[in-house]
C-alpha cells in the first residue's frame, strides 16, 4: 500500500488488533450505504451493498472451521489447502489458472485462520463472468497436483524455517502452545517443520470436503450489482458445494499456565514479550465494555496508557499494544512490546503496573469519554472503501451480530458506563497472566516472579 | 509466505501514476457518473501546493501533508535525522502543547501517523469530514511552531533506537538489504538507510533537529493532499485560512544530491548472521527513475518488472520455482518513484541443498533470455493490463489515492505528469521492454548480496 514501503517508517506499528466488532453508524448510517440481506434462488444468504460509483466488485466470504479442523497430528493442513485452492482447478492447471486471472487482473485469494477459511475476489465489473467462473472452479474442483503441492509445501517450510529465529514468532508460538496445551488452539496454524512434510494431497482434499460447504458459509458483495444478479452469481459459485459441512467439534477452552513467566533464549538485541490472559467472549454482555476499556489501556495508537508510559515517557519501546481477542472457542486479552534487552525487566514491570492500576481504579471519566468518542467517531473509517465494507460485512456475520449491528454499534459503545468498565477491568485485568519473553539469556528476567494478584472468578 | 524486505517493498510499491490511470479508467469503463471526481491542484501565495481528490462515497477525508525532504537530503554524518525529526513533529507547539493534537484526534475518532522515505516525509490524519478545518489548523501550526526541549527530544531518540532494533537489528533480511543499498550507491545518499546508521542516530540532538526544521519545514517546500468527501473549492478556502497564514521561513532547499558515476564493477557481498534459517540472495541494479529516465524508459521498466518478477506467472518465478525447482520463492521489483537514479531488484530463496551459484545462474539466464528475445506478446499484455487495473482497484481507496499523489509530487513528479501515466503506459512497446532489460539489467550495474548463517570458511573450521 505504501509507495516504497522499504523506506517507510511509520511511527507506530501495533501488533494484533482485533476487529472489534464491526462498527457502525455515524456517517455510515447517514445515508449512502444500505445493506440488503438477499437469499439466492438456491437458498444461500448473502449481504449486499450496492455501490454504483466504482467499477469493481468486492466479494468476500468465509467458511466456519479453520486450523482448528486440522488433523491433530498434522497442523498446517488448512493453511496449505487455502494456499493451494488457486493453484489450478478443473481442467486448468496452476500456470494457466494464474494466467487467466492476470489476463483480466482478477484477484482471488484464500486464507485460513484458526476459526475459519476466508476468501476474497476483486474484479472489474466488466470481467465478472470470468472471475466468478474461476472462483467456482477453485472452490469446487481444486486440483492439488503433486508439483503444486510440493511447491507450496517448500514455501511453507521456508517460512517456518525463518520463524525458528524470529523473536515475535517464538514468543507467540510459545504463548499459544502453553495457554492451550492439548487444545487445537495450541497448534500453529501454519503447521510445524515436522507436520508440513507429512501433509498429503489426500489430507488437503479431505479438508476441503469437510469445510467448504453451504451451511457454514458467510457471504458479502459490494459492487454495482442488484439482488437478482447477485443471487444468480452466488448460486453459480457455491451452489454445487455440499449442503452440510462436517466440522469436528471443538471444545471451549480457557487459557492455561496463567501466572507463569516463560523465558526463551535467542541472541537478539531487542526482546519481545507477550502478556496474555482470559478475555471476554464476543457474545458476553460485557464485551463492548471490555473493548472500550482496552482502548484506554493499549488499544489507542498514540494516547493509550501503555503508549504514554512505555514509549513516550520512558522510550522503552517503539511498539506497545493491548487487545481483546474473542475467538470462537475462547476469548483472550493480549498485550505486548519489543524492547531493549537490558531494559526488558523494566518494560515488563511498567506494563504490569499499568494493567494492575487500571484493574484497581478503572479509567478516569475523561479517559472513558474520550475512548467512547474515538471509537464511535472512527467507526466510519472502516467503511470508506468497497473492499473494507465487504470485509466488515463478513466479519459481522461470522460474529453473528445481526444485519442491524452497524446501526446499533455506536449506541452500544455510548451506553458503556463507568460502572461497566470498572467491573470489566477487574474481570479482565486482575487475573493472573501468562508471559512469554524472547531475548538474550543473560538479561532475561528471572522466571517465576509473577506479580499479578490471584485470579478472581469471571 | 515470507519474503525478503525487498520483496515486500516490491509488492507494496505502486507508481504514483496509477492514480490518474485509475480515474481515467473509472470514466472509461462505462460508469454512471460521467462527470466523476476532478482532481484539483493549486498553489497558495506562500508557495504551498495543494491537491484535492474528491470521493463522496463516505463522509470521511484523508488529509496529508508531504514535505520535500527525506533521508537523502540529510547532511552527511546526520543519518536518520529526517526520520527522527518526523517523530519530533508530535512533540507540541507553543499554541498546542505536547499531546493536544493527538489527544484531539483520539477524541474525535481520527487516525493519524507519519512516514519517512529517502525523498519525502509525510503526516496524515483520517477523519470525519467536518474535522478537516481543525486538523488543518493543527498541521499548519506545527509546520513552523514546534517547541523542542531535551526533555522531549532525548526519550524520543530512545524510541527511534528501539524502532531501529525492531526493523533492522532484529531482522537479518533488513540488515543485508542495508548492505546491498550501501554497496550499490557509490556516491548518492540513497545508500544510507532511511532510519540511519546506529552510531549516528545515537548522537542526534535537539540542535540538529532545530537546524533541520528551519531548513526544510516551510510552506514552499510542502504539498497538502486531501482525498475524500470534499471539493476543490472547499479545500481552497480552508487552506487559505490555515496554511495560507504560515509565512515562508526558508527558500526552497536545493535537492541537488551527489549523483552516481556510471557503474563499472560487478559487486558481490556476503553477510552471515547466526539467526539465518533460510538463506537468500538479493540483487539491486542501478536504473533510471520516473524522474531521471528518458521518455518511455521508466514505463518500460515498470512493465519489465511486472513480467519479469511479479507473481506466479512471472518469468523468474516460473523458471526458478516451478520449472527448475531450485528456489522456494523468487521475484523482482522496480522502484520507479524516486527523485534520482533508483533500483531494480531481484530476490530468491534457494531450496535446501541448492547453491547460490545454481540459483544465480538461473536468474542470469532469465535476464539474458529477455535481453535477447524480449517478452512474449501475452506477457506484455498481461503486465500492462495488470498495471492499469491495479489503478482502478486503488481508486477504491481514498488513502491510497492520496499517497500516490503525494509521493509523485515530492519525488520529482507533477500532477500533469501523473495524468499522462495511462497514455505513457499504453505507448510502451515490447521492444522498449526488451531494450530496458538489455540496457539496464547489466550485471556491472548491480550488487548481489548473499545472506547466510555462517561464512563458508567458518563452517569448515568448526567441523
Amino acid at each position: 500500500m505504501s509507495p516504497a514501503l522499504r523506506h517507510c517508517l511509520p511511527r507506530a506499528v501495533l501488533g494484533a488488533f482485533v476487529l472489534v466488532g464491526a462498527l457502525t453508524a455515524y456517517p455510515f448510517s447517514a445515508g449512502a450505504t444500505k445493506i440488503e440481506r438477499i437469499v439466492s434462488p438456491g437458498g444461500l444468504t448473502a449481504w449486499l451493498v450496492r455501490e454504483p460509483s466504482v467499477p469493481l466488485i468486492a466479494f468476500d466470504f468465509a467458511f466456519k472451521g479453520g486450523a482448528t479442523q486440522d488433523p491433530s497430528e498434522k497442523p498446517g493442513v488448512a493453511t496449505m489447502a487455502a494456499a493451494l485452492l488457486d493453484e489450478g482447478a478443473g481442467d486448468i492447471d496452476s500456470q494457466s489458472f494464474h494466467e487467466r486471472l492476470e489476463a483480466k487482473a482478477i484477484e482471488i485469494g484464500f486464507t485460513a485462520t484458526r476459526d475459519y477459511v476466508s476468501g476474497s475476489l476483486r474484479t472489474l465489473t466488466e470481467n465478472q463472468d470470468e472471475a466468478f467462473d474461476l472462483l467456482k472452479l477453485a472452490l469446487t474442483a481444486p486440483r492439488f497436483d503433486a508439483d503444486d503441492v510440493e511447491r507450496i509445501r517448500e514455501q511453507t517450510l521456508s517460512g517456518l524455517r525463518r520463524a525458528t529465529t524470529s523473536p515475535n514468532e517464538l514468543a507467540s508460538q510459545r504463548w499459544w502452545a502453553t495457554a492451550f496445551a492439548g487444545h487445537p488452539y495450541a497448534r500453529p496454524p501454519r503447521g510445524t517443520l515436522e507436520s508440513v512434510p507429512a501433509i498429503t494431497a489426500q489430507d488437503l482434499r479431505a479438508f476441503v470436503r469437510k469445510i467448504l460447504a453451504r451451511d457454514n458459509l458467510k457471504i458479502a458483495i459490494v459492487g454495482n450489482i442488484d439482488a437478482a444478479a447477485a443471487g444468480t452469481l452466488i448460486d453459480r459459485v457455491f451452489g454445487s458445494l455440499p449442503a452440510q459441512s462436517a466440522l469436528s467439534p471443538v471444545a471451549s477452552a480457557s487459557p492455561q499456565g496463567l501466572g507463569q513467566k516463560i523465558a526463551i533464549d535467542l541472541d537478539v538485541p531487542q526482546s519481545v514479550l507477550i502478556i496474555g490472559g482470559a478475555g471476554i467472549l464476543r457474545k458476553d454482555p460485557d464485551f463492548v465494555a471490555a473493548f472500550v476499556l482496552n482502548h484506554v489501556l493499549g488499544g489507542s495508537a498514540f494516547s493509550s496508557r501503555l503508549y504514554k508510559e512505555v514509549r513516550e515517557a520512558r522510550g522503552l519501546a517503539y511498539s506497545v499494544y493491548s487487545a481483546v481477542m474473542p475467538l470462537d472457542y475462547t476469548a483472550l486479552f493480549l498485550s505486548g512490546t519489543a524492547t531493549r534487552t537490558d531494559r526488558t525487566d523494566q518494560a515488563l514491570e511498567v506494563m504490569q503496573a499499568e494493567i494492575r492500576k487500571l484493574a484497581e481504579t478503572g479509567p478516569t471519566e475523561e479517559e472513558l469519554a474520550k475512548a467512547k468518542s474515538f471509537l464511535t467517531g472512527s467507526y466510519a473509517l472502516r467503511f470508506d472503501t468497497s473492499t473494507k465494507i465487504a470485509e466488515q460485512l463478513v466479519q459481522i456475520q461470522l460474529e453473528d451480530l445481526g444485519i442491524d449491528y452497524i446501526d446499533k454499534r455506536n449506541g452500544l459503545v455510548d451506553a458503556v458506563t463507568m460502572a461497566d468498565v470498572k467491573r470489566v477491568a477487574k474481570r479482565l485485568l486482575e487475573a493472573n497472566m501468562l508471559i512469554t519473553v524472547v531475548g538474550k539469556p543473560q538479561v532475561l528476567p528471572a522466571v517465576g516472579k509473577s506479580q499479578s494478584p490471584p485470579a478472581k472468578g469471571g | 509466505m515470507v519474503f525478503t524486505s525487498a520483496a515486500v517493498a516490491a509488492r507494496a510499491h505502486l507508481p504514483a501514476g496509477w492514480l490518474i490511470a485509475a480515474l481515467a479508467l473509472l470514466f472509461q469503463i462505462g460508469n454512471a457518473s460521467a462527470a466523476g471526481p476532478e482532481v484539483a491542484n493549486f498553489t497558495l501565495p506562500n508557495g504551498l501546493e495543494v491537491v484535492v481528490i474528491p470521493d463522496h462515497r463516505t463522509a470521511v477525508v484523508t488529509h496529508m501533508i508531504w514535505y520535500k525532504v527525506g533521508s537523502a537530503d540529510e547532511t552527511p554524518g546526520k543519518s536518520g535525522l529526517a526520520h527522527f525529526f518526523e517523530h519530533l513533529m508530535f512533540k507540541g507547539t507553543a499554541k498546542n502543547p505536547a499531546g493536544r493534537f493527538s489527544q484531539t484526534l483520539a477524541t474525535i475518532g481520527g487516525q493519524e501517523n507519519a512516514f519517512t522515505t529517502a525523498d519525502y516525509t509525510a503526516y496524515f490524519q483520517r477523519i470525519a469530514k467536518e474535522y478537516l478545518p481543525l486538523v488543518m489548523e493543527f498541521e499548519a501550526d506545527r509546520m513552523t511552531g514546534l517547541v523542542l526541549t531535551d526533555e522531549n527530544v532525548l526519550p524520543e531518540r530512545d524510541v527511534v533506537l528501539e524502532e531501529f532494533n525492531m526493523r533492522v537489528a532484529n531482522s537479518p533480511d533488513a540488515r543485508i538489504g542495508e548492505q546491498v543499498a550501501a554497496a550499490l550507491f557509490l556516491n548518492h545518499p540513497y545508500g544510507r538507510p532511511v532510519i540511519g546508521w546506529r552510531q549516528e542516530i545515537e548522537k542526534l540532538d535537539r540542535e540538529d533537529a532545530l537546524a533541520f526544521y528551519r531548513r526544510f519545514y516551510t510552506p514552499n517546500n510542502a504539498v497538502v493532499v486531501v482525498a475524500g468527501d470534499v471539493t476543490g473549492a472547499e479545500v481552497k478556502a480552508l487552506t487559505e485560512k490555515t496554511y495560507g497564514k504560515v509565512a515562508r521561513v526558508a527558500e526552497v532547499p536545493s535537492r541537488l544530491r551527489p549523483q552516481e558515476p556510471i557503474p563499472v564493477a560487478v559487486r558481490q557481498l556476503t553477510m552471515a548472521d547466526a539467526r539465518v534459517a533460510q538463506p537468500s540472495l538479493q540483487r539491486s541494479y542501478l536504473v533510471p527513475s520516473a524522474s531521471t529516465a528518458k521518455p518511455g524508459e521508466s514505463e518500460a521498466l515498470e512493465i519489465l518488472a511486472q513480467a519479469f518478477g511479479a507473481g506466479e506467472t512471472s518469468r523468474l518465478y516460473r523458471a526458478l520455482v516451478v520449472e527448475k525447482r531450485i528456489a522456494t520463492g523468487a521475484g523482482g521489483w522496480y522502484q520507479g518513484t524516486a527523485l534520482d537514479e533508483t533500483r531494480f531488484g531481484v530476490y530468491a530463496s534457494p531450496l535446501p541443498g541448492v547453491t547460490f551459484a545454481t540459483v544465480e545462474a538461473a536468474i542470469d539466464a532469465v535476464i539474458a533470455e529477455i535481453a535477447q528475445s524480449g517478452i512474449t506478446a501475452a506477457e506484455f499484455e498481461r503486465a500492462k493490463t495488470r498495471l492499469i487495473a491495479d489503478a482502478v482497484y486503488a481508486a477504491d481507496n481514498q488513502a491510497t489515492m492520496a499517497r500516490w499523489y503525494g509521493a509523485a509530487l515530492t519525488s520529482g513528479g507533477s500532477v500533469e505528469k501523473v495524468s499522462s501515466w495511462p497514455a505513457r503506459l499504453r505507448a510502451v512497446t515490447p521492444e522498449a521492454v526488451q531494450n530496458a532489460a538489455r540496457t539496464w539489467l547489466d550485471k556491472r550495474r548491480s550488487v548481489t548480496g548473499y545472506l547466510v548463517k555462517e561464512l563458508p570458511g567458518n563452517q569448515e573450521k568448526r567441523s
